[in-house]
């Protein structure tokens, strides 16, 4: 059975106050399509690092407007620079997209868990991603690909609305040049432009280049999305314990206090957001939960 | 060079299949290439064959008048294209356009049934299969009308 990710030690000594944001400065924002966009932040103190481990979430405070948790996208052996990749769907991420080089917002965490990393060392690596998804699965990319000898096949199945919503779409196509690497694509409704592949992600799965007995799988996306994913990876073969999901809720504290993200007996922010399927799957397709 | 049942037999749709159907299934069966671009069947024309595909990538288009062909789905190595064959009135209901150089077999429909009402096991064999590749369909368009991604 696959371990989640612990915080590291440096982090949680970078979390004295949990409670306390951190000012960042903005240094960049990219956007990624018309409704989702890239901040890399920088610490105002200069000498700060930022070290977490993929999987892992920031609280990012807008002042004046508000906080929400996003998922960490950048590159965990880069800790001079803080990545977040989200959509605009609330007053904050509406806010947080008008963000210029050089605006201040505030930063707690990194929170929760991580994706199983290590224990996928000398498994084949399945990253499955929905949408918004893949961003908080691009650092275990990034991971893996640092230490690529450690690891079988890994392969990236990435399932979204349409060609104008893929994600990081350079950096896939610099991706898939590697061959190392096995990336598939696909959409939901595609134009006469769109050569690839049109259906949902889950489709990819019977077809895909892995090992499934010896596979550790990580899924993001939509929890019906997730939930049917990992009903297609246990046909295949893949192990339930074998498969790792990031849940999403609203949250608030994002240290286990205010119950705001409670998803049956666990809190997302303290005890996720990467679980393995078994902790979820009685309650992925419970009502109200 | 590989002969059709061969072929057949190599192909996922046709796994199981016994020596002597993969023969009678052969009878009807005609090697195919479409080169990238060129339209395998046009929505209205008549279905009288389904194909087995081998290699390439097939995209299943509607053509809509203000936004062009539309692709609904893809197909490809080990997938089955076409259904249309088996129910009256043997119309196709897309267009099947080859995305890139694409090797098939193509199954004489016609061929078929009638091999299929003589041999009912075999009919239902293929009513088997078929359903299950329907269901398959069916399931992955219901995941993709909810707009998952959202």
């Amino acid at each position: 059975m696959i371990n989640l990710t612990k915080t590291p030690l440096m982090t949680q000594k970078q979390l004295a106050n949990p409670m306390q944001p951190e000012p960042f400065r903005v240094k960049r924002v990219m956007k990624e399509s018309y409704d989702t966009f890239t901040l890399e932040l920088e610490p105002i103190a200069s000498e700060r690092l930022f070290t977490f481990v993929p999987g892992q979430f920031n609280m990012l405070y807008i002042f004046g407007v508000g906080e929400i948790p996003v998922s960490i996208s950048g590159d965990p052996n880069q800790p001079a620079m803080l990545v977040h990749t989200t959509r605009i769907v609330g007053s904050v991420t509406k806010a947080m997209s008008k963000l210029k080089a050089g605006d201040v917002l505030g930063v707690r965490g990194p929170f929760g868990t991580g994706w199983p990393v290590s224990d996928a060392e000398g498994c084949d690596v399945i990253l499955v991603a929905g949408g918004i998804g893949l961003a908080p699965l691009r650092p275990v990319l990034y991971q893996t690909l640092a230490h690529r000898d450690r690891y079988g096949k890994i392969v990236l199945l990435y399932g979204t609305r349409s060609p104008e919503d893929i994600l990081f779409r350079k950096e896939l196509e610099k991706w898939r040049a590697r061959f190392d690497l096995e990336i598939f694509v696909t959409v939901d409704y595609g134009d006469s432009d769109w050569h690839g592949n049109v259906g949902v992600v889950t489709k990819l799965i019977p077809k895909a280049p892995f090992d499934a007995l010896n596979a550790v799988a990580m899924v993001c996306g939509p929890e019906v999305m997730m939930r049917f994913t990992a009903i297609e990876l246990q046909k295949r073969g893949v192990r339930g314990d074998g498969i790792a999901l990031s849940m999403e809720r609203n949250m608030k504290c994002a240290i286990g206090l205010c119950g705001h993200c409670q998803f049956g007996p666990t809190f997302i922010c303290k005890d996720g957001p990467v679980f393995t399927y078994p902790q979820l799957q009685s309650w992925l397709a419970q009502w109200e939960v | 060079m590989k002969t059709l049942d061969e072929l057949l037999h190599e192909h996922e749709f046709f796994k199981d299949f016994k020596p002597e159907y993969l023969e009678l299934m052969a009878g009807c069966a005609t090697n195919v290439i479409f080169e990238a671009g060129q339209y395998i069947f046009r929505e209205g024309q008549e279905a009288n064959v389904f194909y087995v595909i081998r290699h390439g990538h097939v995209a299943l288009e509607i053509h809509d008048p203000r936004r062009g062909p539309i692709t609904i789905e893809t197909l490809q190595e080990d997938d089955v294209l076409g259904w249309s064959w088996l129910f009256a009135p043997y119309q196709w209901h897309f267009d099947a356009k080859a995305v890139k150089l694409t090797r098939a077999v193509a199954m004489d429909g016609k061929c078929l049934r009638m091999k299929c009402e003589n041999d009912h096991t075999l009919g239902y064999l293929m009513m088997q299969r078929f359903n299950t590749v329907l269901a398959d369909r069916l399931q992955q368009t219901r995941l993709q009308v909810l707009k998952l991604y959202d």
